[in-house]
């Protein structure tokens, strides 16, 4: 048994230590807003928060956790900068299709939460591990620019 | 129509010259029954905007649920508590949702925040627009849309408003409907639609209604914002790859490593040693594993270490495939256009200029990996995934699992990006084939391997140019030979003239200039072991990034700025000309630039509307290129959401610069050698230019938006590396080392 505290709630989970927490959330638990773009760290879609901290929860194998808290889109709401730039995603119309989007927010938090008043150049090196296919990237620097301000 | 490539297409070498405020409710689609009914009682009446004279027919009031059309309307379901508008395209990022739903609101007279939205069943008589297929592409939707969707919204409306006014004893012209509530203003009465719609629904069919006049807009033209939106920044949105229904297991897919492969076997015992493996299926090129959850899944298939017979496309290479296309060009092509003898002058030209364009084929890479969700039984089957195309979809579904088409529940679902992938089923087909020997529901999810390794790709083109020019640097002449993979022949062989495929030339047999003398043609070749598929800009995306670039070599030919060289072509077309005018403005055209920098231009008439782009780019001395400032002028007709075009065109660019920039697949012993992120690059956020979009007012009627920045992206690039280097790139992509080799 592995437990795992996800948005503030401890689940005793029957996975294997290798499992990432990626599919932890999504076919185990049902927190789908945390996407599967690539399975190898290169796309960010599968961004949540551990202790607060931006990580690719592909690459975090479920056993490795340990005590540390992890932090879905799903609860991004309680987190302040997150739900700062949720408002600037909808004031911005950042989104298009929005698969990466819940990836692209987890990341901006992380880089606010760290950088409340990050440049364009620290935006850049934040964001730079998040793809988005839609091309939404002029529309997300601006949001974050105006969740920093808010 | 065949979901994979026809085996009997012959190889290049031997081929002859042929060819939430909204609730959106994905998983919801209980008007099937009702949409079908209505459409098979009413016959020719469908043609009076779609709206269904199902009222009149309809069944003992005992019959009656809360999921029947009131009032009637393959667009619009009015119950008590409910106003809900069926979405005949599908939303995969471009918007679509809420500007369709802007447009019969306007006429229905209610608000957006009133209504729910719900993707249409399969049924082409009732969704496809303009009587062609059911499928959402080609930037076709609000071409399809604008009219159709007014009258819907109107006559349900009007019927509204006969209704309150029959109850009330009224006329009707003495009534007024506004958020969803007719009002008699001299009696004080008032009823909501809810109210007021199964009278509605018993009232005749109005033959004819007036639409409202632009002045009286109050939601087309206006930025609204996109009613989808809301749940995909709170990660609530469900997309294809989210579904979940109660006893699903979860399975991935190795197809043969090259198309054409066979399974020859696996190692059972080891996948099924793997904690949470349920199943194995084995198909004649695939093999599938299932599982608790895809970490299982994925994990017994590489402990399952499928072997494969490479079978007749083992030596698959693309330096063969470029040869073959290459030499396939040297013969005539089948004729696009052919005005005023262009070859005889071109060879009596005063200068002549001619050049080779390569394109590379090309992956979709939607953000959201290919997926399916499928339960098969014996007398039925449900599927939920996300598809451009559901009259397909149900099909290949019926096809692959014995079943007839209508029993196969079509939920369509929001798509993490398509780009024309999803208007294939080839997925959906093998999902069928697999989730019929199972029990139980199944999501069958492919890595990002092998949604990349067996895409079906953007073709891979070899385009010959020839212009002559006389002593004043005009063109007197315009030869373009194009030579590819045709998509439409196997995608679509009705939509083939002969052995001409239109979308190869499109954008190419008809530009935005006058031009004396052209020659257009197209040879197929279809290249060995890859099947080609619609990608984002379609035929324009190829096209105007070769006739674009050449018009450019003939620009510096004749000594000529390309702004002003393009502008003595267009006197006879004014809406190309004035948004040319407009990004040459804008963009500052022939002010100084910084040293290494250069401005390049792009125009084009593409999905009815017209579009010019500058881009302003650095070439450093290290031979990197640098993305600056985009900008671009579209007289799109009328627009219904300016946002949402000034977001696709950004979107559109970037999708497109990143192509031209990176993108290839490249094929060798018939193995696909691009897989993942890493292999297959995209632009990051640093890479991306600013981008400024300037919209033309307009009142034509609209014109396609969501693949014009596409298309537009990769000619203005090609020139702008010219001006900052004097570099000519002719094969893409640019970036991979191009400038140090140019």
């Amino acid at each position: 048994m592995i437990t795992l505290t996800i948005n503030n709630h401890p689940h005793a989970l029957d996975v294997p230590p290798d499992m990432p927490v990626l599919w932890v959330l999504r076919d185990v638990l049902g927190y789908t807003g945390t996407k599967y773009g690539c399975g190898i760290g290169q796309c960010g879609a599968c961004t949540v928060h551990l202790d607060g901290q931006a990580v690719r929860s592909c690459q975090l194998p479920a056993g490795t956790v340990g005590d540390s808290r992890i932090t879905t889109i799903e609860a991004a709401a309680g987190i302040p900068a997150a739900a700062r730039l949720q408002k600037a995603w909808l004031d911005h119309e950042v989104v298009q299709c929005g698969y990466c989007q819940p990836g692209q927010i987890m990341q901006a938090a992380s880089l606010l939460t760290e950088t409340p008043q990050p440049t364009d150049a620290q935006i850049d090196a934040a964001m730079s591990g998040n793809i988005c296919r839609c091309g939404t990237y002029v529309r997300i620097r601006a949001a974050i620019h105006d969740a920093a301000s808010a | 129509m065949s979901a994979m490539p026809p085996d009997t297409t012959p190889p290049c070498a031997s081929a002859k010259t042929s060819p939430d405020a909204v609730t959106i409710v994905p998983h919801h689609a209980p008007a099937r029954r009702d949409v079908l009914r209505a459409g098979l009682l009413a016959g020719g009446g469908l043609l009076l905007g779609f709206t269904l004279p199902l009222g009149r027919m309809r069944p003992a009031r005992a019959d009656l649920s809360a999921d029947t059309f009131v009032p009637p309307s393959a667009f619009i379901r009015i119950t008590p508590d409910a106003i809900t508008l069926i979405m005949p395209d599908t939303e995969f990022g471009q918007g679509i949702w809420t500007s369709a739903s802007m447009q019969i609101a306007e006429e229905l007279h209610v608000r957006l925040d009133q209504v729910r939205l719900e993707p249409a069943p399969p049924d082409a008589r009732l969704y496809a627009p303009d009587g062609a297929e059911q499928a959402t592409g080609g930037s076709y939707s609000t071409i399809g849309d604008w009219g159709r969707l007014r009258e819907a919204g109107a006559r349900a409306r009007t019927m509204l408003i006969q209704a309150a006014a029959k109850r009330w004893g009224v006329d009707p012209a003495s009534c007024q409907a506004e958020a969803g509530v007719v009002h008699h203003a001299a009696s004080g009465r008032s009823a909501a639609y809810g109210a007021l719609a199964e009278d509605a629904g018993r009232l005749p069919v109005p033959a004819h209604v007036t639409l409202k006049q632009p002045s009286e807009w109050t939601l087309i033209g206006r930025r609204q914002p996109r009613l989808d939106t809301p749940a995909k920044v709170a990660g609530t949105a469900t997309f294809g790859i989210d579904v979940a229904v109660p006893g699903m297991k979860v399975g991935t897919v190795a197809a043969s490593p090259v198309r054409g492969g066979s399974l020859l076997g696996i190692d059972e015992a080891a996948a099924r040693a793997v904690p949470g493996v349920r199943d194995v299926v084995r198909l004649p090129d695939a093999v599938a594993i299932i599982g608790d959850h895809f970490w299982a899944a994925r994990q017994g298939l590489q402990a399952a270490k499928p072997r494969w017979d490479d079978g007749p496309n083992a030596g698959a290479d693309t330096a063969t495939i470029l040869a073959a296309l290459g030499e396939a060009s040297a013969r005539p092509g089948a004729i696009a256009r052919n005005d005023n003898d262009a070859p005889a002058k071109i060879t009596a030209a005063h200068t002549r200029v001619d050049a080779t364009y390569v394109l590379p084929f090309l992956s979709h890479a939607p953000m959201e990996p290919i997926n399916t969700t499928l339960h098969v039984r014996p007398d039925g089957a449900d599927l939920w995934v996300g598809t451009q195309v559901p009259v397909r979809a149900q099909a290949a579904v019926a096809r692959a699992a014995g079943l007839r088409p209508d029993q196969v529940r079509v939920h369509n679902q929001l798509m993490g990006g398509a780009f024309g992938r999803r208007l294939d089923v080839d997925s959906i087909e093998q999902a069928a084939a697999i989730a019929k020997h199972l029990a139980y529901p199944v999501k069958l999810v492919w890595t990002r391997e092998e949604d990349i390794t067996h895409d079906l790709f953007r073709p891979a083109y070899h385009d010959l140019l020839s212009a002559g020019l006389d002593e004043h640097g005009r063109i007197t002449g315009w030869q373009h030979k194009t030579t590819g993979s045709s998509v439409t022949a196997r995608w679509d062989p009705s939509d083939m003239k002969g052995e001409l495929d239109p979308d190869a030339v499109e954008a190419a047999a008809k530009t935005p200039y006058d031009l004396p003398a052209v020659h257009v043609s197209y040879v197929r070749c279809e290249p060995q072991g890859v099947p080609t598929a619609w990608w984002r800009g379609v035929g324009p995306t190829h096209n105007v990034f070769v006739v674009e670039s050449f018009m450019d070599e003939c620009a510096a030919a004749a000594g000529q700025d390309p702004v002003a060289f393009r502008r003595t072509m267009l006197q006879r077309n004014p809406r190309a000309l004035a948004v040319l005018d407009l990004a040459a403005a804008k963009s500052g055209w022939g002010s100084k630039l910084p040293k290494g920098h250069g401005r390049g231009v792009s125009l084009q008439y593409a999905f009815s509307s017209f579009l010019a782009h500058v881009l302003e780019v650095e070439v450093t001395s290290g031979g990197d290129i640098r993305l600056h400032r985009a900008t671009v002028a579209i007289d799109c007709g009328q627009r219904v959401n300016p946002d949402t075009v000034t977001a696709q065109i950004e979107g559109g660019l970037i999708f497109g610069l990143s192509t031209a920039l990176y993108s290839t697949i490249t094929h060798a012993h018939g193995r696909v050698e691009q897989s993942n992120f890493d292999s297959y690059r995209m632009m990051r956020i640093g890479e991306a230019p600013r981008i400024e979009v300037f919209q033309v007012e307009s009142s034509e009627n609209p014109g396609g938006v969501g693949e014009t920045g596409t298309a537009a992206s990769a000619a203005a690039l090609g020139n702008a590396i010219f001006a900052a280097t004097g570099k000519r790139l002719r094969t893409l992509p640019f970036g991979l080392g191009a400038m140090q080799s140019a």
